[in-house]
Protein backbone atom coordinates (compact mmCIF):
# COMPACT_ATOMS: atom_id res chain seq x y z
CA UNK A 1 0.00 0.00 0.00
CA UNK A 2 1.46 3.31 -1.02
CA UNK A 3 1.86 6.21 1.35
CA UNK A 4 -0.94 8.11 -0.39
CA UNK A 5 -3.34 5.23 0.12
CA UNK A 6 -2.28 4.81 3.73
CA UNK A 7 -2.86 8.50 4.44
CA UNK A 8 -6.14 8.43 2.56
CA UNK A 9 -7.45 5.62 4.74
CA UNK A 10 -6.12 7.28 7.89
CA UNK A 11 -7.69 10.67 7.14
CA UNK A 12 -10.99 9.28 5.94
CA UNK A 13 -11.31 6.85 8.84
CA UNK A 14 -10.69 9.57 11.42
CA UNK A 15 -12.96 12.01 9.56
CA UNK A 16 -15.83 9.53 9.42
CA UNK A 17 -15.36 8.42 13.02
CA UNK A 18 -15.28 11.99 14.33
CA UNK A 19 -18.30 12.93 12.18
CA UNK A 20 -20.13 10.04 13.82
CA UNK A 21 -19.08 11.30 17.24
CA UNK A 22 -20.35 14.80 16.36
CA UNK A 23 -23.76 13.31 15.80
CA UNK A 24 -24.02 10.99 18.79
CA UNK A 25 -21.95 12.84 21.40
CA UNK A 26 -23.73 13.62 24.66
CA UNK A 27 -22.08 16.94 25.28
CA UNK A 28 -22.23 19.58 22.51
CA UNK A 29 -18.78 20.82 23.52
CA UNK A 30 -17.40 17.42 22.56
CA UNK A 31 -19.44 17.64 19.37
CA UNK A 32 -17.69 20.88 18.46
CA UNK A 33 -14.28 19.43 19.21
CA UNK A 34 -15.01 16.36 17.08
CA UNK A 35 -16.26 18.69 14.35
CA UNK A 36 -12.85 20.39 14.44
CA UNK A 37 -11.15 16.99 14.15
CA UNK A 38 -13.37 16.07 11.19
CA UNK A 39 -12.52 19.32 9.43
CA UNK A 40 -8.78 18.91 10.00
CA UNK A 41 -8.91 15.42 8.52
CA UNK A 42 -10.99 16.67 5.60
CA UNK A 43 -8.25 19.25 5.04
CA UNK A 44 -5.82 16.32 4.92
CA UNK A 45 -7.98 14.68 2.27
CA UNK A 46 -7.94 17.93 0.29
CA UNK A 47 -4.15 17.95 0.49
CA UNK A 48 -4.05 14.41 -0.86
CA UNK A 49 -6.26 15.52 -3.74
CA UNK A 50 -3.87 18.32 -4.55
CA UNK A 51 -6.09 21.20 -3.42
CA UNK A 52 -3.60 22.76 -1.05
CA UNK A 53 -5.18 26.20 -1.02
CA UNK A 54 -8.61 24.90 -0.09
CA UNK A 55 -7.09 22.66 2.56
CA UNK A 56 -5.48 25.63 4.27
CA UNK A 57 -8.64 27.73 3.85
CA UNK A 58 -10.61 24.92 5.45
CA UNK A 59 -8.31 24.93 8.46
CA UNK A 60 -8.35 28.72 8.77
CA UNK A 61 -12.03 29.33 8.14
CA UNK A 62 -13.59 26.30 9.76
CA UNK A 63 -11.25 25.44 12.58
CA UNK A 64 -10.23 29.03 13.22
CA UNK A 65 -13.56 30.78 12.85
CA UNK A 66 -16.67 28.67 12.52
CA UNK A 67 -15.77 26.01 15.08
CA UNK A 68 -14.67 28.63 17.59
CA UNK A 69 -17.95 30.45 16.98
CA UNK A 70 -19.82 27.24 17.74
CA UNK A 71 -17.73 26.73 20.84
CA UNK A 72 -18.49 30.27 22.05
CA UNK A 73 -22.22 29.84 21.57
CA UNK A 74 -22.32 26.38 23.16
CA UNK A 75 -20.49 27.62 26.21
CA UNK A 76 -22.29 30.97 26.40
CA UNK A 77 -25.81 29.57 26.38
CA UNK A 78 -26.83 28.17 29.71
CA UNK A 79 -28.84 25.27 28.34
CA UNK A 80 -29.64 21.96 29.93
CA UNK A 81 -28.36 19.75 27.15
CA UNK A 82 -29.44 16.55 28.88
CA UNK A 83 -33.03 17.70 28.50
CA UNK A 84 -32.48 18.33 24.80
CA UNK A 85 -31.39 14.72 24.39
CA UNK A 86 -34.77 13.42 25.44
CA UNK A 87 -36.16 11.29 22.65
CA UNK A 88 -32.73 10.55 21.21
CA UNK A 89 -33.49 6.84 21.33
CA UNK A 90 -36.96 7.35 19.87
CA UNK A 91 -35.61 9.12 16.82
CA UNK A 92 -32.73 6.66 16.39
CA UNK A 93 -34.57 3.91 14.44
CA UNK A 94 -36.17 6.20 11.88
CA UNK A 95 -32.97 8.22 11.60
CA UNK A 96 -30.88 5.10 11.08
CA UNK A 97 -33.35 3.82 8.50
CA UNK A 98 -33.29 7.05 6.51
CA UNK A 99 -29.52 7.20 6.85
CA UNK A 100 -28.96 3.65 5.62
CA UNK A 101 -31.36 4.16 2.72
CA UNK A 102 -29.58 7.37 1.75
CA UNK A 103 -26.15 5.76 2.05
CA UNK A 104 -27.16 2.79 -0.10
CA UNK A 105 -28.58 5.12 -2.72
CA UNK A 106 -25.50 7.31 -2.75
CA UNK A 107 -23.15 4.33 -2.99
CA UNK A 108 -25.22 2.87 -5.81
CA UNK A 109 -24.89 6.20 -7.60
CA UNK A 110 -21.16 6.40 -6.95
CA UNK A 111 -20.61 2.80 -8.04
CA UNK A 112 -22.52 2.92 -11.31
CA UNK A 113 -22.06 6.33 -12.88
CA UNK A 114 -19.88 6.73 -15.91
CA UNK A 115 -18.17 9.78 -17.29
CA UNK A 116 -18.11 10.77 -20.90
CA UNK A 117 -14.48 10.52 -21.99
CA UNK A 118 -14.59 13.89 -23.72
CA UNK A 119 -15.26 15.56 -20.39
CA UNK A 120 -11.87 14.63 -19.02
CA UNK A 121 -9.55 17.36 -20.08
CA UNK A 122 -6.51 15.84 -21.61
CA UNK A 123 -3.51 16.79 -19.52
CA UNK A 124 -1.82 17.56 -22.83
CA UNK A 125 -3.91 20.73 -23.11
CA UNK A 126 -2.30 22.22 -20.06
CA UNK A 127 0.68 19.94 -19.69
CA UNK A 128 3.17 22.65 -20.45
CA UNK A 129 1.79 24.99 -17.79
CA UNK A 130 0.03 22.75 -15.27
CA UNK A 131 2.98 21.43 -13.29
CA UNK A 132 4.73 24.78 -13.16
CA UNK A 133 2.01 26.78 -11.43
CA UNK A 134 0.87 25.97 -7.95
CA UNK A 135 -2.68 25.21 -6.95
CA UNK A 136 -3.06 28.63 -5.32
CA UNK A 137 -1.85 30.36 -8.47
CA UNK A 138 -4.23 28.33 -10.61
CA UNK A 139 -7.19 29.32 -8.42
CA UNK A 140 -6.11 32.93 -8.41
CA UNK A 141 -5.85 33.02 -12.19
CA UNK A 142 -9.51 32.13 -12.62
CA UNK A 143 -11.00 33.50 -9.40
CA UNK A 144 -10.13 37.11 -10.17
CA UNK A 145 -10.87 36.95 -13.89
CA UNK A 146 -13.54 34.50 -14.97
CA UNK A 147 -15.26 34.29 -11.59
CA UNK A 148 -14.81 37.86 -10.43
CA UNK A 149 -18.56 38.41 -10.04
CA UNK A 150 -18.89 35.26 -7.97
CA UNK A 151 -16.01 36.44 -5.85
CA UNK A 152 -17.64 39.85 -5.33
CA UNK A 153 -20.96 38.20 -4.52
CA UNK A 154 -19.23 36.01 -1.93
CA UNK A 155 -17.76 39.11 -0.33
CA UNK A 156 -21.19 40.77 -0.33
CA UNK A 157 -22.71 37.70 1.32
CA UNK A 158 -20.10 37.84 4.05
CA UNK A 159 -20.73 41.55 4.55
CA UNK A 160 -24.48 41.03 4.83
CA UNK A 161 -23.92 38.12 7.22
CA UNK A 162 -21.65 40.26 9.37
CA UNK A 163 -24.09 43.16 9.50
CA UNK A 164 -26.97 40.79 10.14
CA UNK A 165 -25.23 39.05 13.00
CA UNK A 166 -24.28 42.35 14.61
CA UNK A 167 -27.78 43.81 14.22
CA UNK A 168 -29.35 40.66 15.64
CA UNK A 169 -27.18 40.35 18.70
CA UNK A 170 -26.58 43.98 19.59
CA UNK A 171 -28.86 45.10 22.36
CA UNK A 172 -29.41 48.45 23.98
CA UNK A 173 -29.20 47.90 27.69
CA UNK A 174 -30.85 50.46 29.90
CA UNK A 175 -29.73 51.25 33.39
CA UNK A 176 -26.07 50.61 32.67
CA UNK A 177 -23.47 53.23 33.50
CA UNK A 178 -21.46 54.10 30.46
CA UNK A 179 -18.71 56.54 29.71
CA UNK A 180 -19.92 59.72 28.04
CA UNK A 181 -16.76 61.64 27.54
CA UNK A 182 -18.18 64.98 26.40
CA UNK A 183 -20.65 65.07 29.27
CA UNK A 184 -17.98 64.11 31.75
CA UNK A 185 -15.56 66.72 30.51
CA UNK A 186 -18.27 69.41 30.41
CA UNK A 187 -18.97 69.11 34.11
CA UNK A 188 -18.50 72.33 36.03
CA UNK A 189 -18.42 73.05 39.66
CA UNK A 190 -21.96 74.40 39.43
CA UNK A 191 -23.42 71.20 38.00
CA UNK A 192 -21.35 68.80 40.03
CA UNK A 193 -21.72 70.15 43.54
CA UNK A 194 -24.61 71.15 45.69
CA UNK A 195 -24.32 72.78 49.05
CA UNK A 196 -27.10 72.14 51.49
CA UNK A 197 -27.90 73.29 54.91
CA UNK A 198 -28.61 70.26 57.05
CA UNK A 199 -30.61 70.74 60.17
CA UNK A 200 -29.04 69.09 63.15
CA UNK A 201 -30.52 65.59 63.72
CA UNK A 202 -32.80 65.76 60.67
CA UNK A 203 -30.65 63.92 58.22
CA UNK A 204 -30.60 64.36 54.49
CA UNK A 205 -33.31 62.95 52.30
CA UNK A 206 -33.15 62.38 48.57
CA UNK B 1 -5.21 -0.38 -4.81
CA UNK B 2 -4.71 3.17 -5.94
CA UNK B 3 -6.91 5.83 -4.38
CA UNK B 4 -9.23 7.11 -7.06
CA UNK B 5 -12.22 9.35 -7.48
CA UNK B 6 -14.61 6.69 -6.22
CA UNK B 7 -12.86 6.47 -2.85
CA UNK B 8 -13.34 10.16 -2.21
CA UNK B 9 -16.94 10.03 -3.37
CA UNK B 10 -17.65 7.20 -0.94
CA UNK B 11 -16.10 9.14 1.95
CA UNK B 12 -18.19 12.18 0.99
CA UNK B 13 -21.31 10.01 0.79
CA UNK B 14 -20.67 8.61 4.27
CA UNK B 15 -20.12 12.10 5.70
CA UNK B 16 -23.28 13.35 4.01
CA UNK B 17 -25.27 10.45 5.45
CA UNK B 18 -23.89 11.09 8.92
CA UNK B 19 -24.97 14.71 8.60
CA UNK B 20 -28.50 13.72 7.65
CA UNK B 21 -28.54 11.17 10.48
CA UNK B 22 -27.48 13.92 12.87
CA UNK B 23 -30.41 16.07 11.83
CA UNK B 24 -32.77 13.17 12.41
CA UNK B 25 -31.56 11.99 15.79
CA UNK B 26 -30.84 15.38 17.36
CA UNK B 27 -34.20 16.91 16.61
CA UNK B 28 -34.30 19.04 19.72
CA UNK B 29 -30.83 20.50 19.73
CA UNK B 30 -30.42 23.31 17.20
CA UNK B 31 -26.68 23.56 17.75
CA UNK B 32 -26.02 19.94 16.81
CA UNK B 33 -28.38 20.31 13.84
CA UNK B 34 -26.27 23.22 12.61
CA UNK B 35 -23.11 21.17 13.07
CA UNK B 36 -24.73 18.44 11.00
CA UNK B 37 -25.42 20.98 8.27
CA UNK B 38 -21.75 21.91 8.35
CA UNK B 39 -20.88 18.23 7.90
CA UNK B 40 -23.20 18.01 4.90
CA UNK B 41 -21.57 21.07 3.33
CA UNK B 42 -18.15 19.53 3.98
CA UNK B 43 -19.22 16.40 2.11
CA UNK B 44 -20.36 18.60 -0.78
CA UNK B 45 -16.97 20.30 -0.78
CA UNK B 46 -15.14 16.97 -0.86
CA UNK B 47 -17.23 15.98 -3.86
CA UNK B 48 -16.49 19.23 -5.67
CA UNK B 49 -12.75 19.02 -5.05
CA UNK B 50 -12.61 15.32 -5.98
CA UNK B 51 -14.27 15.99 -9.31
CA UNK B 52 -12.13 19.06 -9.83
CA UNK B 53 -8.99 16.96 -9.42
CA UNK B 54 -10.33 14.10 -11.48
CA UNK B 55 -11.42 16.27 -14.40
CA UNK B 56 -8.33 18.44 -14.19
CA UNK B 57 -10.55 21.53 -13.99
CA UNK B 58 -9.93 24.19 -11.36
CA UNK B 59 -13.55 25.46 -11.48
CA UNK B 60 -14.65 22.88 -8.93
CA UNK B 61 -12.27 24.30 -6.37
CA UNK B 62 -13.52 27.83 -6.99
CA UNK B 63 -17.03 26.62 -6.34
CA UNK B 64 -15.90 24.81 -3.21
CA UNK B 65 -14.49 28.14 -2.04
CA UNK B 66 -17.88 29.79 -2.62
CA UNK B 67 -19.66 26.99 -0.76
CA UNK B 68 -17.25 27.54 2.10
CA UNK B 69 -18.11 31.25 2.16
CA UNK B 70 -21.83 30.62 2.24
CA UNK B 71 -21.39 27.98 4.96
CA UNK B 72 -19.46 30.43 7.12
CA UNK B 73 -22.12 33.13 6.62
CA UNK B 74 -24.87 30.64 7.39
CA UNK B 75 -23.19 29.52 10.59
CA UNK B 76 -22.71 33.11 11.76
CA UNK B 77 -26.31 34.13 11.07
CA UNK B 78 -27.72 30.91 12.48
CA UNK B 79 -25.80 31.23 15.71
CA UNK B 80 -26.78 34.90 16.00
CA UNK B 81 -30.45 33.95 15.65
CA UNK B 82 -29.92 31.23 18.22
CA UNK B 83 -28.40 33.67 20.71
CA UNK B 84 -31.28 36.13 20.24
CA UNK B 85 -33.79 33.32 20.59
CA UNK B 86 -32.17 32.08 23.77
CA UNK B 87 -32.20 35.63 25.16
CA UNK B 88 -35.92 35.94 24.52
CA UNK B 89 -37.12 32.49 25.51
CA UNK B 90 -34.46 31.01 27.75
CA UNK B 91 -34.38 27.76 25.80
CA UNK B 92 -33.21 26.50 22.44
CA UNK B 93 -35.41 23.42 22.15
CA UNK B 94 -36.74 23.12 18.62
CA UNK B 95 -40.15 22.04 19.89
CA UNK B 96 -40.65 25.41 21.56
CA UNK B 97 -40.08 27.39 18.37
CA UNK B 98 -43.74 27.88 17.57
CA UNK B 99 -44.46 31.51 18.35
CA UNK B 100 -45.45 32.24 14.75
CA UNK B 101 -47.90 29.39 14.64
CA UNK B 102 -51.39 30.88 14.39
Amino acid sequence: MSAVAAFFYLFSAVAVASAFMVVVSRNPVYSVLFLILAFVNAAGLFLLMGAEFLAMILVVVYVGAVAVLFLFVVMMLDVDFAELRQGFINYLPVGAMVGIALLVELILVVGTWTLSPELIRAPAAGAATAPTISNTEAIGQVLYTRYIYFFQAAGLILLVAMIGAIVLTLRERTGVKRQDISAQVARTKATAMEVRKVASGAGLEG
Amino acid sequence: MAVGLTHYLVVAAILFTLGVLGIFINRKNVIVIMMSIELILLAVNINLVAFSTHLNDITGQVFALLVLTVAAAEAAIGLAILVVYFRNRGTIAVDDINMMKG
